[in-house]
């Protein structure tokens, strides 16, 4: 399968990580311009990063870009189970939303459907062996 | 600017919403009459954005100001740019980015309620 990155649905992945890097990186600033020492906070930054590193390797596409884009998905993935789960123990730590914690909740779930639906569609673009 | 300007273009999103989601069923890509219901978004939304600001300054109220602008000004760019990228792709994903803009104006509306709500009624 080498059909193109960010063609097909491909394109409307892109944009919806693309809004996803937006409102992450808006959110985290704002967070982190009033508090800059809560751990949930940099979490945010964290996930406004692998949007914005998803969003750019699906446009740039190639081997490196989907190689690249597997490896932020997954980090995605990890990460918004793992802050999802963490937020329900420990509520006093994420007290304020943020975009991964309660799996997205603030986001209507969709982080945590948008790792799956990434990491489905790069198994659907895999570059060819001998390519 | 008061609540009623979000549930205006809540309402323009639902309509348009409906008639995506009757297309995509269809499996048809994005038709002129969703581009003239983007468009009256559009203008709904711009006008907010105008109107939001003009009420921002006005206010004594303590709000997030800066964040309040930004989702303004975000909400005034979805539908443009979802357009871009439907127009790109003329096929149900082009519908579905649509979707997906229109979904996501809807939600920021909601939001935007939120913070010029402030937390303190």
């Amino acid at each position: 399968m080498a059909e193109e990155l960010a063609t097909g649905w491909g394109r409307a992945l892109v944009f919806v990580y693309g809004v996803f890097a937006v409102a992450a990186t808006g959110r985290s600033a704002v967070q982190l311009g009033e508090d800059a020492g809560k751990l949930p906070y940099w979490l945010s930054l964290l996930a406004a990063v692998l949007y914005l590193v998803a969003t750019t390797c699906l446009l740039v596409g190639g081997r490196t870009g989907w190689a690249v884009a597997r490896i932020a998905v997954s980090i995605e993935l990890v990460g918004v189970l793992a802050v999802g789960a963490w937020s329900y123990l420990d509520t006093d730590l994420f007290h304020d939303k943020t975009v991964w914690s309660h799996f997205g909740q603030g986001y209507g779930f969709l982080p945590l459907v948008l790792p799956f639906a990434g990491l489905a569609w790069l198994h659907h673009t895999k570059p060819a062996a001998d390519r | 600017m008061t609540g009623w300007s979000y549930g205006v273009i809540l309402a323009i999103s639902g309509v348009v919403a409906v008639l995506l989601v009757v297309d995509l069923v269809r499996d048809r890509a994005a038709q002129d009459s969703h581009y003239i219901g983007l468009g009256v978004l559009q203008v709904g939304v711009l006008a907010q954005l105008v109107g939001g600001c003009v009420a921002l300054a006005r206010t004594e109220r303590e709000l997030e100001g800066a964040v309040f602008v930004s989702y303004l000004v975000t909400v005034a760019l979805l539908p443009v740019v979802g357009a871009f990228f439907s127009l790109a792709e003329r096929s149900r994903v082009g519908t579905t980015i649509l979707l997906l803009a229109v979904a996501t104006v809807a939600g920021l509306e909601l939001r935007l309620w939120d913070i010029w709500g402030g937390t303190g009624g």
